[in-house]
Parts: structure tokens; sequence; C-alpha cells
């Protein structure tokens, strides 16, 4: 355990010394959702409807965006090899790296949100909303994430294929948080769509690390 | 049998051009699917054929 | 039974064993699957009535039903292949995954394109975000993923633990997106057919569509089984057995 405490903790430090790796990811965010208002529409009624999905997608986006450089460092440098044989729980490990994954990517856009919210004129009731839906949904996001970038950590154009990769496992936390927040702009009862964002932060807490774990011996063999 | 003609059976009730597309389409992507474990065979016990007998030829001299 | 099971899989481990064994198996699978699929098409294009709604139109459902069936079956099959391979190492099983990702993600295009073409006349346009269209077009991203995931692999054997990984985690997300799409958005006509209620088709109907489906399956294995033909043969070649099929 100390092993995968001190890793977290050694990450967050570099996190926190060099600001580009969390910074980057949230300027990403603002500007995406920037675009949409010239790209489509910037009459205040219409972007209300679409803001919840428009945020949403540029966290995703995000997220992705950091995804990629997860492991790469730990894979060229060699704790990669360090962790394996230690014979430190993989299953911590990973759960502890995606742990960080969202304190630097997740946590932040989950705290911005509201910013985007304004102005993208986000409906006043859907802000409660979407902020739970960004803190439910996104350590789901940073959790399946953490897989692809595990298998293709020791590839040397990963972060294309990770985003083919991994896209696709995202829409069930896309489809529930969007329609949470939508909702809640209506007016309606949005619980079960957290609910079930829920169930799936649940699921993939329980799996998802075994997975990465797995993938992350794949490294080794070069 | 439903249809009383050639001509009736190809215009497939007004709905001809989406039955055949799709017909069509399907008929390809098989084909292709097909097609390329075969070539491939063919291709592979080609090349290793080949291989074999160079090496042979090279076995005595080496 | 357990005996015999645990015999054919050890069996079925053996790459010279499959090759021949297979040898065999050829011929009546080709015969097999062409003759049901000609039965079948004769039947549902030409005996079997026409829809009262849809007109001739629905007759696309032999190839799209049974295209959209055996494309979520494969991706199946190819996690369960891509489990055995990781848990007992068996060189076929990951042979047969590899084999497997192409040919599903081919069915997984018919069923899509198919059913866009059937789409025009039913809803009056091409594409709908409808509810089943969107999680196949999904499953056809994760067909690619596993391809693309194991051509990027530099060796053989990350190759095919990582797309095995892959398959098993889309696996388990397959159900998700199912249901998760299907309660954003539902246009799609309820399933044609399901195992635990009496079909609603009409006989005439739906006989074509069974045979169809049992052919579509047959057919599967017939190319399953030709390229992973291929794949031994590949990677046999410097056996004794694989020189005295190349010698002769």
């Amino acid at each position: 355990m100390s092993l995968v405490r001190a890793t977290v903790r050694r990450d967050l430090l570099l996190a926190a010394r060099n600001p580009g790796e969390w910074a980057n990811p949230l300027m990403f965010f603002l500007m995406v959702a920037a675009l949409f208002p010239m790209a489509v529409d910037p009459n205040p009624e219409f972007l209300s409807k679409i803001s919840g999905g428009v945020i949403w997608v540029a966290a995703l986006l995000a997220t992705l965006l950091s995804l990629d450089s997860l492991y790469r460092a730990d894979v060229e440098d060699g704790s990669l090899e360090q962790w394996l044989a230690s014979g430190e729980s993989l299953y911590a490990m990973s759960l502890g790296k995606a742990l960080v994954h969202w304190c630097i990517s997740g946590l932040p856009l989950t705290l911005m949100s509201p910013l985007l919210g304004v102005m993208l004129h986000l409906p006043e009731d859907a802000y409660f909303a979407l902020f739970i839906s960004l803190a439910v949904g996104t350590p789901v996001l940073s959790l399946l994430g953490a897989v692809g970038a595990a298998l293709t950590a020791s590839l040397r154009s990963g972060g294309l294929l990770l985003t083919l990769l991994i896209l696709p496992l995202y829409v069930p936390v896309l489809i529930f948080a969007a329609s949470a927040v939508y909702h809640a702009g209506i007016g309606m009862a949005y619980n079960g769509q957290v609910a079930m964002l829920g169930a799936m932060l649940a699921l993939a807490l329980a799996l998802t690390p075994f997975a990465a774990g797995a993938a992350l011996k794949l490294n080794l063999s070069r | 049998m439903e249809f009383s003609s050639l001509a009736e059976f190809i215009a497939m009730g007004k709905h001809g051009f989406y039955v055949w597309l799709s017909y069509g389409l399907t008929a390809v992507i098989i084909a292709f699917v097909v097609m390329q474990p075969i070539l491939h065979r063919r291709r592979l016990l080609k090349e290793q054929a080949q291989r074999l007998r160079r090496e042979k030829r090279n076995a005595p001299s080496a | 039974m357990w005996q015999w099971l645990v015999r054919l899989y050890h069996r079925l481990g053996s790459p010279k064993w499959f090759y021949e064994m297979t040898e065999r198996w050829i011929f009546w699978l080709a015969l097999a699957a062409g003759g049901s699929a000609i039965v079948g098409l004769v039947l549902g294009l030409l005996y079997a009535p026409a829809d009262y709604q849809q007109g001739d139109s629905f007759r696309i459902i032999y190839i799209h039903v049974p295209a959209a069936l055996l494309a979520q079956s494969a991706y199946m099959m190819m996690a369960v292949a891509g489990a055995v391979y990781l848990i007992w190492r068996m060189k076929m099983a990951a042979w047969v995954a590899k084999v497997i990702a192409p040919v599903g993600a081919a069915f997984c295009l018919i069923a899509l394109l198919t059913g866009a073409i059937w789409g025009k006349p039913t809803w009056g346009t091409w594409w709908v975000w409808d509810a089943r269209l969107t999680s196949m077009l999904m499953l056809l991203f994760l067909y690619f993923g596993v391809m693309a995931l194991q051509q990027a692999m530099e060796s053989e054997e990350a190759s095919y633990k990582a797309g095995a990984i892959l398959a098993l985690v889309g696996l388990v997300n397959i159900p998700i997106i199912k249901y998760s799409v299907e309660w954003w958005n539902t246009l799609h006509q309820p399933a044609t057919l399901k195992l635990t209620e009496k079909p609603s088709m009409h006989p005439d109907m739906l006989w074509p569509l069974l045979i169809m489906i049992v052919s579509t399956y047959l057919f599967f294995a017939l190319v399953v089984i030709l390229r992973t033909r291929n794949e031994i043969l590949w990677h046999e070649r410097k056996r004794q057995w694989v020189r005295k099929i190349l010698e002769s």
C-alpha cells in the first residue's frame, strides 16, 4: 500500500509543480465550449437548450486529452517495472493512478463547470444537476480511460488510438449525464439519471482496475 | 409464389431499389469476406513452398 | 460428458488436429451454408407474403436481422476466445479471437447498411438516431477499436492479450450501452424475435428468417475456420507436418 500512496503523492506533487498538466485540459474545456456558440448559434434561448450536452462533450474531450500521458512517463522511466517487480497489488496501483487522473482532470472540470454554465446560458435549475453529474460521471471517465491508457502506454502513436478505443465506452455516461442536466433544466426530476451514473461508478470502481492492471503487464514485454 | 412475373419481382412493389441495393451491398461484403481468406491461403502456400525450396537449395552449399 | 469436453478442449488446442479435422468439415459447411441460404432466400424473396404495412421492403429483414444477431454474438465469441487465451494461454483461442474481429465487423457493417437502406422507405430517412441503430454503430466502433489495437501492438503476444482485454471490457459495456441507448431513444420496431415469447410474425415470413439465421451462423463458422487455418499455416510453417503439406 505504501508504494501506491507514495506514487499518488508523487504524481499529485508533479502535477502541482507542472501546472500545464492540469491547466491545459481546463483551457481546452473552456475553448471547446466557446466554439459552440460561434459555430452554431449565439441565441441565448437556443444555447440554454444545448448547453448541458455541450459542456459534457467538452468535459469528455478534455478528459481524453490528459489521459494519454497517464502511464507514459512510468513506462519510459522504468517505474512500471519497479511496481511489477515489487509485488504490489496492481489493482490498487491502477485505482490510485485513476484517482490521480481524476484529481487533475475531472475535479477541476467539475469545479469550473458553473463558469461554462454562465457562458452558455445554462438554465438556472440545471446548475446543481450539472455539478453533481460531473462529480459522479467524470470518475467513471477516468477509470475507463485508465484501461485504455494502460493498453496503449508503450505505443508510439498511442494517443489517437486511445481515443478510438475509449470513446464508445463513454457513450452511456454521456447519455445519462447530459439527460440529467437537460431534465433538470426543464424542471423535471433527474435523480434517476444520477443514480444510474452512480451505479456505473460503482461498477467501474470494482472492475476497471482489474483490466487496467492486466493491461499494465503488457507494457513489459517489449 | 408472391410475384406473377419477373418484372414484378424486380420491382418489389416500388421498393425494388432499396431491396436490391441492400442485397447487392450484402453480396459484395460477403464475397469479400469469403475471398479474402481463400486468396490469403493461396498466397501463403505459394510463399512458404518457395521458402522451403530456397532453403533446400541453399542447405548443401552452406 | 465432462471428460469428453475436456478431451475436446485439449484437442482443439492442437493446431494440427484442428487443421486436419476441419479439412473434412469445410466442404460440408460450405454446402450447408450455401444450401440453406438458397432455400431461405427463395422462400423469403419469392414465397413470403408482403408485409401489410411495409410492402415488399420488409424483405430486407432476411439479411438485416441475421447479420445483426451474428454481429452481436460474434463479439461475444471473440471476447470468450480472448478470455480463454488470457486464462489458459491457448494459442488457438488467440488466433480464433483475432480472425473473428474482421468478420464480426463485416456483419455489423451489413446490419447497419441494410438498416439504413430499410429505414429510407419505412421512416423516410436514411439514418435516424434510433436506439438499436446507434448501439450497432457503437458495436462497430468497438470492433474497430479491437482491430486497431491489435494492429498497433508490436509483439504478437501483446497484441493478442491487449485485444482480449479490450474485448472483455467491451463485453461488460455492451449491455450498458444497449440499455442506455434504448432508454435514450426508441424508434425502431420492437425486436422481431424474442426467445421467451411466441413470435408475432406470420409463419410464412418467419420460416425463411429462421433458415437465414441458421445459414448465417454456418457461414460464419466456415469463414472463421478458413481464416483460422491460414493462421495455423503461418504460425506452424516451420513444423514438419506443414512442410509435408507444402511439398505435396
